[in-house]
């Protein structure tokens, strides 16, 4: 995740608060900790936050900010956890947080694999085998073939994904496999099967893949042409499609804030407070990206 | 010295008539004195209507599970809560199958049963349901629901013992603290528990002065069942977790840790 400024209008609101419908949340289910903020060792063309090499825009998350966080989930009664970034695993205490936050509850981590080598894979393995609670790691990957990935996650990065996925299955884990519906039609059921079986053939004995739909801010509103405007939600809402979007149970927690959902990271307005206490209560669905949730289901849990 | 009580409760029959017949002979056997059912009577199994009379006769308590809710309401389906294209398609074929061969006069009595049951044990406020109590379709998994969680749900639902089922992985914990509290998965009797034994799974509690639960196998005729699950034109998947011990679908639901125990 790179350099790349933020486009701001494309994370400012395209509604105003009166416009937009509220969504009553419901409790803390799930909660993202942006451990390395926008720090990335990517900068994919895709990525809707835009993260990168050298972004200090968000900062990386303090063991302090970590356990003050932790204390308050606990409380709150949290039920799920997700370790993101940025890419994660660049986190200095990586292992130390993500060994911390299992104590506590079922963490996945998501990562672009590129550092998972044989020591790292080892780590996740035992961790996976003694936690109280399941650990899933996530990684992100964009087609079967380096040409396909690589145009949208950066020249060589197939080769060096594929070698962190080795790596964990040969140490017996299987990982979830994302892939970022950046193609037409790869949703499809024929194109699943075909990417099951891609991961078969990377030695994942229970290979399981989660397609996300492209996400209209940062980068990935640049890369699919459509802008904030064009696409919004204007109608209402019925109470079962409020209850599956994410900002209803999850939020997301940076070193400084805490924000209404993991997608919107960089939009100023989406800024709920510092504490999960006071990020307890209803959002409203003001930004373009809410269209990509509500009409697409997006839901950025596994 | 307070009397000892016991009470069996299980979940997930899936139209399993002849397990219910054993869970329900091993129960009494055990000296429980009643008998919850925490829902989904149907699916997976062959001949949905078998285990209305079993369950009625026993004077069993059942509470309703998502499955009961669709077929008694004739939804389209079973509401179980699956993402995965292939859970659903195998989870289509059962509730097709259920559906057409659940006969009319059964839809009422699903339609009437309650979807949370409470009561007291040794003055412990126990709640049943079939997710969750907050979700019916809620799966409450053993590597996936933390003490927080687990204790947020006893204070947000006036709870001490929880009692659960829907995801058909029997498990139970008590939960450290003060607080204390009791969560128990019953695990389902219609199909095994994906440990590659052909035995299904009930909780047996017990009451004295506090309340502790067992979880029991029960061990039945299963060859009997993939028999008649054949001839009913039931999938041979199904079959194959009957007499195998080890799910051959379901499987993108389960957790990872729950799932790497699994062959599959
Ligand atoms: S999509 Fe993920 S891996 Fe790619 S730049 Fe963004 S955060 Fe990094
Ligand atoms: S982007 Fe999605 S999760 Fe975030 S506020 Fe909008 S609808 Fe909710
Ligand atoms: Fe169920």
């Amino acid at each position: 995740m790179p350099v790349a400024l933020p486009l701001l209008e494309q994370v400012l609101p395209v509604l105003t608060e009166a416009e937009a419908c509220e969504v009553p949340f419901q409790g803390l289910d799930t909660l993202w900790l942006q451990l390395t903020g926008t720090l990335c060792n990517l900068a994919c063309r895709h990525c809707f936050i835009s993260c990168g090499p050298h972004d200090d825009r968000v900062p990386v998350m303090s063991l302090s900010r970590i356990e003050a966080l932790l204390a308050e989930a606990e409380e709150l009664g949290v039920k799920e956890y997700y370790l993101t970034g940025g890419e994660p695993m660049l986190h200095p205490a990586f292992f130390d947080v993500l060994e911390r936050v299992l104590k506590q509850g079922p963490t996945t981590v998501l990562t672009n694999g590129l550092l998972i080598d044989e020591v790292a894979a080892g780590r996740f393995r035992s961790l996976f085998e003694r936690a109280a609670y399941s650990l899933d790691v996530r990684v992100s990957l964009d087609g079967m073939t380096a040409a396909e990935n690589d145009v949208v996650r950066g020249r060589g990065t197939f080769a060096r994904i594929v070698a962190g996925i080795h790596a964990l299955s040969r140490a017996g884990l299987s990982p979830v496999l994302t892939v970022v519906e950046h193609s037409a039609g790869l949703a499809a059921e024929a194109a699943r099967q075909r990417f099951l079986a891609f991961a078969r053939s990377l030695g994942l004995k229970q290979p399981r893949v989660k397609f996300l739909p492209l996400v209209r801010i940062g980068r990935g509103a640049r890369h699919t042409g459509r802008q904030g405007a064009e696409e919004a939600v204007r109608e209402p809402v019925p109470a079962e499609g409020m209850a599956s979007l994410q900002c209803s149970n999850s939020r997301l927690a940076t070193e400084q804030d805490v924000r209404v959902c993991p997608i919107l990271l960089d939009a100023p307005h989406a800024r709920l407070g510092q504490t999960l206490r006071e990020a307890h209560r209803p959002v409203r669905l003001r930004w373009a990206s809410c269209a990509t949730c509500v009409y697409e289901g997006l839901s950025c849990r596994t | 010295m307070p009397h000892l009580r016991r009470y069996a409760v299980f979940g997930g029959v899936y139209s399993n008539h002849l397990a219910l017949e054993a869970v329900l002979k091993d129960a009494a056997r055990r000296g429980a004195e009643a008998v919850y059912c925490l829902g989904d009577l149907g699916g997976f199994g062959p001949h949905p209507d078998r285990v209305f009379p079993i369950l009625l006769d026993h004077g069993v308590h059942v509470l309703q599970g998502n499955y009961d809710y669709a077929i008694g309401h004739g939804l389209p389906d079973c509401g179980c809560g699956y993402t995965d294209p292939r859970d659903n398609h195998y989870a289509r074929l059962s509730y097709n199958y259920t559906r057409a061969r659940t006969s009319e006069r059964w839809w009422p009595y699903l339609r009437s049963l309650p979807p949370l049951i409470r009561t007291e044990w040794a003055g412990q406020r126990v709640l049943m349901a079939h997710g969750s109590p907050r979700r019916v379709n809620e799966f409450l998994w053993e590597s996936t629901s933390p003490d927080a969680f687990l204790r947020r749900l006893l204070r947000d639902h006036q709870a001490d013992v929880l009692l659960v089922s829907h995801s058909g992985l029997p498990w139970q914990r008590r939960l450290p603290g003060e607080q204390g509290g009791l969560v128990v998965n019953v695990g389902a009797i219609g199909r095994p528990a994906n440990d590659g034994r052909t035995e299904v799974w009930y909780a047996l509690l017990t009451v004295d002065t506090e309340v502790r639960a067992e979880l029991v196998p029960v061990a039945y005729d299963e060859e009997r069942l993939a028999h008649e699950m054949r001839q009913e034109g039931l999938p041979q998947e199904f079959v194959e977790t009957i007499l195998t011990g080890w799910w051959t679908t379901c499987l993108e639901i389960l957790p990872p840790r729950e799932r790497s125990r699994g062959r599959f």
